[in-house]
């Protein structure tokens, strides 16, 4: 059975030219490393900094602002810690949302127990951040704004160039995780008037385990892992350059491909909402035009998502749930709860992502699995019945 | 996947799903919030359990607890149905990842207050609505929050268990600007 797999948001399969481009490389090179002096070391950083030119070209930064890291949580957590170390003497206060990925807000929540205070603006039904709000909590010892681009669970993008506007005008550095959006939608890191970015290659079609930290020129910040002098002082350790290779492939690749690969998204995100119009009860989450296209995060009413999950699978179909049930720690989606959705609808979200190698064929096999598990479950859910 | 064969199989294909017409006895738990909720309804004939049947609202666990506990009980004398644990529940099905053991206890409990309902109609006791129950959602162990049925502890003012469903935020360390809209 061919599987459809349907959680690009946990990581998008490898474009074949990324593919080909790491085996390329391991048989043609595969062991130098860059900080060697000898023609092999340099043959080596001549790949790494290729590489990194594009991903720089990709969010229109200069090569030298980009630094490799292990994932996006690595660049988050650098991002957050990085600022607050070289800052703590300037203040000691930053500001983020309450829809934030784990990686900016566990790190946030370790600083706070240091002795950082963090405030955390609340956002809309949409879960889109008001950047009025954000102004209105600066204060004189703010030294960071940490705001993500897209969100991960709902797909809303945020209004960063505005909020960049205000971060600029009180000189306040300003981070955003774009680990999500980066090579779906197009980025301009000039144009959004970020100092901070995160970036992470398999969302684009690149390998996992490996990401990357846009550090504007000007942005005072300590390294994350210490040690040698790699990622000119910013990074150290011997940089994974399979994931390097590969990373720069997808870059080149998206930046090439992207206005082709939106048509198709646009496409595709119609289809789910065609087939979504169809079934009784059902909640859209997330913003209604701004968002990823190639996301969509829905609450199917008086149902688990993690029962929904599993009958899908069974029928060859990979989604991912939003459910508390589903998550380790048995928690209600904090992003979810964020945005005023009622515990007990916020149990039934499902979240279908999608990307180029999905066909519409694929979408409409997989409504066809999902339909037949919504009426098997309610048929079973006493809450159906009783609405 | 963490599910052994037989909770699948239970899943997959559950028994006694549905509702019985004119019950001797009902038994609900559970709260869409905490993401479970149980209706079992019983027929009973000569102190036995004739037919019983189930509605569920929960996880793959839930639902193969729900069929598991029904089948168990299924032509089995009240008191034998009253002596099912959620241990035997957990252990008929192959057992339970640790984080959705708290799912057998709300079979066994479903099955329980059915059982106590068909007691207390027969004595014609005035049935109590779901409303006027103890609400006891919340607990309190060694200091810690914990829900009877989310047997993990909770990080306290506990978010998802609470009777009410008022949402608490997740770092409550935080200074919050401006109140999300709720309701």
């Amino acid at each position: 059975m061919k599987v459809i797999y349907l959680d690009h948001i946990s990581g998008n399969p490898l474009h074949p030219k990324v593919r080909e481009a790491i085996i390329d490389y391991i048989q043609k090179d595969g062991f130098g490393n860059p900080v060697s002096q000898h023609s092999i070391g340099d043959a080596a950083m001549e790949i790494l900094e290729d590489a990194r030119a594009k991903v720089a070209q990709l969010i229109n930064a200069d090569p030298q602002e980009i630094v490799f890291t292990s994932c996006g949580t690595e660049a988050n957590n650098h991002a957050i810690k990085g600022v607050a170390f070289a800052k703590a003497k300037k203040g000691k206060h930053i500001i983020t949302s309450n829809i934030e990925h784990q990686s900016i807000a566990r790190p946030l929540r370790m600083l706070s127990q240091m002795g950082y205070n963090v405030t955390s603006v609340s956002v809309d039904k949409y879960g889109m951040v008001n950047p009025a709000d954000v102004e209105q909590a600066i204060r004189e010892d703010t030294i960071l704004i940490s705001i993500m681009h897209a969100n991960n669970e709902i797909g809303t993008i945020e209004p960063i160039a505005e909020i960049g506007r205000i971060a600029k005008a009180r000189k306040v550095i300003f981070h955003t995780d774009a680990v999500v959006s980066c090579g779906n939608v197009p980025i301009d890191v000039n144009e959004m008037g970020v100092d901070l970015m995160s970036i992470a290659a398999n969302q684009f079609y690149g390998p996992p385990g490996i990401g990357a930290l846009y550090i504007s020129e000007k942005t005072k910040i300590l390294p994350l892992i210490d040690g040698g002098v790699q990622e000119n002082n910013r990074r150290a350790g011997t940089p994974n350059m399979m994931g390097v290779v590969g990373m720069g492939k997808a870059a080149e690749l998206a930046r090439v491909e992207m206005p082709q690969r939106t048509e198709h998204l646009l496409k595709l995100k119609k289809a789910v909402m065609d087939h979504l119009g169809t079934i009784d009860k059902i909640v859209v989450n997330g913003h209604p035009e701004k968002s990823l296209p190639g996301l969509v995060s829905f609450s199917v009413e008086y149902i688990e998502g993690e029962s929904m999950m599993m009958m899908l699978d069974e029928e060859g179909v990979s989604i991912s749930t939003r459910s508390a049930c589903a998550s380790g720690s048995l928690r209600t989606s904090h992003v979810l709860i964020a945005t005023g959705i009622d515990h007990a609808t916020a149990q039934g979200t499902l979240v279908f992502s999608y990307g180029i190698d999905i066909t519409v064929d694929d979408i409409d096999k997989a409504f066809e699995a999902l339909r037949k598990s919504v009426a098997f479950l309610r048929n079973m859910s006493p809450l159906y019945k009783k609405g | 996947m963490q599910y052994s064969e037989v909770v699948m199989d239970h899943f997959k294909r559950p028994r006694n799903v549905g509702t019985i017409e004119n019950p001797d006895g009902t038994g609900e738990v559970g709260n869409p919030i905490c993401g479970d909720m149980m209706t079992i309804t019983i027929k009973v004939k000569d102190d036995r359990i004739d037919d019983i049947k189930f509605n569920t609202f929960g996880c793959g666990a839930a639902i193969a607890v729900s069929s598991m506990v029904t089948e168990m009980a299924k032509g089995k004398t009240l008191e034998e149905a009253m002596n099912i644990t959620k241990e035997s529940v957990a252990q008929n099905l192959g057992g339970l990842p640790k984080n959705k053991l708290h799912c057998s206890n709300l079979g066994a409990d479903a099955l329980h207050k059915a059982i106590t309902d068909y007691y207390e109609r027969k004595e014609g006791k005035v049935r109590k609505t779901r409303e006027a129950e103890k609400v006891e959602h919340i607990g309190e162990r060694e200091g810690k929050c914990y829900c009877p049925y989310c047997d993990t502890g909770l990080p306290e003012p506990a978010p998802l268990c609470t009777h009410c469903g008022k949402p608490t935020l997740q770092h409550s360390d935080f200074t919050i600007v401006k109140g999300a809209k709720k309701e």
